[in-house]
């Protein structure tokens, strides 16, 4: 297998790396240091490694490394830091959302990904949207609450 | 309504400024924007890649095991087998104890090298230069097996002549109940109820599968940064591997997941071995897969209840049979069992009971410790076997429970007495009155309602004399840091310590910082296990904090010229509760302290109840420090043409004693209710011949956003726990009645009960079939 030349603009820098052809997005966004993007199953059942590829929500373990050459990736990460967090980030917190936290990146991007297009979700729609994303530990209840209260935070403040 | 929801006794609970607040834990925000760095987040420079070679037979002699063309692998750095660490077994068998006598058949070699006794047992280990290298290395390995025959029963397991899977016999542990004379209490009944009940594996199913780097330090001391929900495992590691005490150190990360599943040791020897051998950093880390392969699973147990009862629905005997399948090796199957044994006659007060217990060895998958601990089955099997007794004798479910519902004074089985509140019919009526009127049937849909009752013990067997530690100090600027050596698997155990020293200590949650997990630089605090760590390390961070808060009372007494008595600590502030416009700043207060030479720092210690151990003949003596009670409720619909289950509404009711964060009472609650649901409903985890036939999430199906509807949380606050300001303990109680709560919905639905768990589609069919 001969490696093969690609080019990653992740959350705003940009990476040139060598990778093997059968490289998953997921192994090449860790090894390079984002380790937000988390590994539960590295076949698409958890959710826990999604991220944006050119604004859509993806399975980054689902994803050749080489399929996202030139492409823009935003990971959870990328969408804020303890200073200033995403208000979806700052609705997780205080909605007691986290408990272990493992899922919390990728479920954090699917939520915006549906409130990219969605707004104003209603629950169901929510739960339609994070039914990818599993979480062990909260029984979802209050990650929904989050997602909400972060919708109407962002219509108020028109952020997003 | 269904029942009357009567007012709670007169509790009088102080008004708390930090305490029983929902506040954002302070561990949420590293979460939730990607600052923590978990176990298999971390690097070393210069760190190899270490992968676990295992078994691929339930039960074989290994007749060759040749790893020399791994070993000449251009990459690989060092292959480890147990002919090279013929010491390396795992001896401890209560995690974190110091003095625990060992029990015998608890030993485990750390790597089998004459006999593999389960699917996935480990047999080598790897460290090489890249993950790709190690795999390669794995498949270079050569192993020749004679297969034994193996036994996957444990019914079979127990018959003479059956295979022993270790000498001398396959019985891993009995407990045993006499309390009163049953055949007596047999006589005395109206109606004598016979019940078997089957209750499966469950795997705990964590996201973030077991990881970590180990390394040797400058002192010489392997330095394991670990996911584990007990750093006191060093001690074992330290034997396992054949160094000192002191040259094991762990350093915990934020857990992503445990329930149980990171209580025994995973990796840690693994990463001890491979690093002392190549003197390099080395990371593990699992696939879901070997995750699945390498972690216990809840024990499966089949359980008989004798019940006899008048015909009002009092008992007058419980004769108790339970039979769990401890797979290849013990863990902790001795004490589930316990557990399983003490709660097996459920939250009731009965004069007669006996029970008898036993844990069998098999070459299944080896099962252990999960949320619940053997909670979880004694409830399925006893608050069925109470909905059959109400069926039976024509009653309604609650009122042959509240006939027989523990007290406080009463005595339980083994003759504890219930010192906390034990309110039962407070938390049936309220998570019934939840659920609302019951929806009506429709074409083929059934719809059913039906609750569970249970109780479970917080805090760790009281024989095991067990202790914690905490560390609480205030800094010249007015924060507070706290050392405690609590792993937090994301129940917010940190977050806990940080709001008592906050309210104790009059300062907004934000000043106060933790730091946690470090099995050397961090004050012992025991397991995150057993429901203990607000208990015991929330009483310990109590005391501390308290110690700090009289240093700085003293002091400021001094300055005011005022009674201690007299004043108080709050936003940050020295004050005098009948004039609080006099304040001193706790940064001045702080500093003159420290010119003084006062102690603004606390090292406690909180000590459990001791007591000696039960009389092993009638099961007699105290066993926990107290119990969590609560009740479950869940509405179903049921399709009785095609067996599907929805559930309509859950709700749950516990009291909680005092509740330290009420959004994380909550997260417990919700979060354990739907693990509780997915046991009882949808995960079904296949053995056949001792191999997993749902070896991942594809497979094994957990629950989704998708499965079940919120589970509305109803918290009661008795404020009678042991725990700091009368706080019980609510991490393993959320599940233990979700499960027998759902089955007694479905069984009110079709007026058939089933009485396995999980309750699939195929097994609703063919109870009515049957009917």
């Amino acid at each position: 297998m001969k490696p093969q030349m690609i080019t990653l603009h992740i959350n705003g820098r940009t990476h040139y790396v060598a990778l093997n052809p059968n490289q998953t997005l997921l192994v090449a966004l860790r090894d390079l240091g984002y380790t937000d993007v988390k590994c539960g199953c590295e076949k698409g059942d958890c959710g826990a490694c999604a991220v944006f590829l050119n604004g859509v929500a993806v399975n980054s373990c689902l994803v050749l490394a080489g399929q996202a050459d030139e492409g823009e990736i935003l990971t959870a990460a990328g969408l804020g830091t303890s200073e200033h967090p995403h208000p979806l980030q700052t609705a997780f917190s205080d909605a007691g959302a986290i408990q272990c936290g493992y899922c919390t990146p990728g479920m954090i991007v699917s939520a915006k990904a549906l409130l990219d297009h969605k707004p104003h979700p209603t629950d169901t729609e929510i739960r339609d949207a994070i039914s990818g994303n599993l979480c062990r530990c909260t029984g979802y209840a209050q990650i929904i609450q989050a997602v909400q209260s972060a919708a109407e935070k962002m219509d108020a403040g028109g952020e997003g | 309504m269904k029942y009357q929801v009567k007012p709670l006794p007169q509790v009088d609970l102080p008004e708390l400024r930090t305490v029983g607040k929902p506040l954002r834990k302070v561990d949420a925000m590293g979460k939730a924007v990607g600052d923590t760095v978990y176990a298999g987040d971390y690097s070393m420079p210069r760190m190899l890649y270490g992968k676990v070679f295992r078994s691929n037979q339930s039960s074989a002699r290994i007749t060759r095991l040749d790893v020399s063309k791994a070993r000449a692998l251009t990459g690989v750095a060092c292959v480890i087998t147990g002919f090279d660490v013929p010491n390396a077994r795992l001896v401890s068998d209560m995690p974190g104890q110091t003095g625990q006598k060992q029990r015998a058949g608890s030993d485990v070699p750390v790597l089998a090298s004459e006999q593999v006794r389960f699917y996935g047992e480990p047999i080598a280990l790897v460290a090489a230069e890249t993950p790709e290298i190690a795999d390669k290395a794995l498949s270079l390995i050569e192993v020749d097996y004679e297969p034994l025959p193996g036994v996957y029963d444990p019914l079979e397991a127990m018959k003479p002549g059956a295979p022993i899977v270790t000498p001398p016999d396959n019985i891993v542990a009995r407990w045993k109940i006499r309390k009163g004379d049953v055949e007596s209490g047999f006589e005395q009944a109206d109606l004598i109820v016979e019940n078997t009940f089957r209750i499966p594996y469950q795997e705990h199913a964590y996201l973030e599968p077991e990881a970590g780097v180990a390394w040797i330090d400058e002192r010489g001391a392997i330095t394991i940064r670990v996911s584990t929900q007990v750093v006191e495992h060093f001690r074992t590691i330290a034997r396992a591997v054949g160094v000192r005490q002191n040259k094991i150190h762990i350093q915990g990360t934020m857990v992503g997941g445990g329930f149980g599943g990171k209580e025994d040791i995973t990796i840690e020897i693994y990463l001890a071995l491979l690093a002392k051998h190549t003197a390099r950093p080395v990371k593990m880390v699992y696939t879901r897969e070997e995750s699945f392969l390498a972690h216990a699973k809840r024990h499966p147990y089949i359980i008989k209840h004798r019940t006899g009862v008048k015909n009002n629905g009092l008992i007058t005997a419980s004769k108790i049979e339970m039979i769990s399948d401890s797979g290849a090796y013990p863990y902790l199957s001795p004490y589930v069992l316990l557990y399983t044994t003490v709660m097996a006659p459920g939250p009731y007060r009965i004069n007669n009971v006996q029970v008898d217990a036993i844990s069998v060895a098999t070459n299944n998958p080896y099962t252990s410790a999960f949320r619940g601990f053997g909670g979880p089955q004694a409830c399925f099997a006893y608050e069925q076997q109470m909905d059959d007794i109400a069926r039976q004798l024509g009653l309604d479910p609650l009122e042959v429970r509240k006939v027989n519902y523990l007290r406080t004074g009463d005595l339980t089985a083994t003759g504890q007495v219930i010192e906390s509140a034990a309110w039962l019919e407070e938390t049936a009526t309220r998570a019934m009155a939840a659920l609302g009127e019951q929806t009506p049937d429709y074409g083929s849909v059934k719809i059913g309602q039906g609750f569970a009752s249970y109780f479970q013990s917080y805090g760790r067997i009281t024989w095991m004399h067990d202790t914690s530690q905490a560390w609480v100090g205030l800094e010249l600027d007015g924060t507070v840091t706290i050392r405690a050596g609590v792993p937090d698997l994301g129940a917010g155990q940190a977050n806990s310590l940080c709001q008592i020293a906050a309210e104790v200590l009059g300062v907004p949650l934000e000043r106060v910082t933790i730091y946690t997990t470090d099995s050397a630089l961090t004050p012992l605090s025991g397991t995150s296990t057993a429901t203990r760590q607000l208990y015991m390390s929330g009483n310990a961070a109590l005391m501390a904090a308290t110690a700090v808060r009289n240093v700085l009372l003293n002091r400021a007494s001094k300055y005011f010229e005022e009674d201690i008595e007299a004043l108080d600590l709050a936003d940050g502030k020295a004050f005098i509760k009948s004039d609080p416009s006099q304040t001193l700043d706790l940064v001045d207060l702080a500093k003159m302290c420290a010119s003084e030479g006062m102690h603004l720092s606390n090292l406690a210690l909180f000590k459990a109840p001791f007591t000696d151990p039960i009389n092993p003949e009638t099961g007699q003596g105290q066993v926990f420090p107290d119990f969590t009670f609560g009740s479950f409720a869940v509405e179903v619909a049921v399709d009785t043409e095609t067996g599907e289950v929805t559930v309509l509404k859950a709700a749950a009711c516990h009291d909680v004693g005092r509740a330290i964060n009420r959004a994380a009472a909550e997260g417990q609650i919700i979060g354990g209710g739907m693990q509780g649901l997915g046991y009882g409903l949808m995960e079904n985890l296949i053995v056949k011949d001792g191999v997993i036939k749902t070896p991942s999430l594809t497979e094994y199906l957990i629950p989704t956003s998708m499965d079940f509807p919120d589970i509305q949380a109803i918290i009661l606050e008795s404020g009678t726990g042991l725990g700091p300001f009368g706080a019980k303990g609510i991490g393993e109680p959320s599940l233990t009645p979700a499960a027998p709560a759902a089955a007694s919905a479905i069984a009110n639905a079709l007026g058939v009960s089933i009485p396995e768990i999980p309750i699939t589609p195929e097994k609703i069919l063919a109870a009515l079939e049957r009917a």
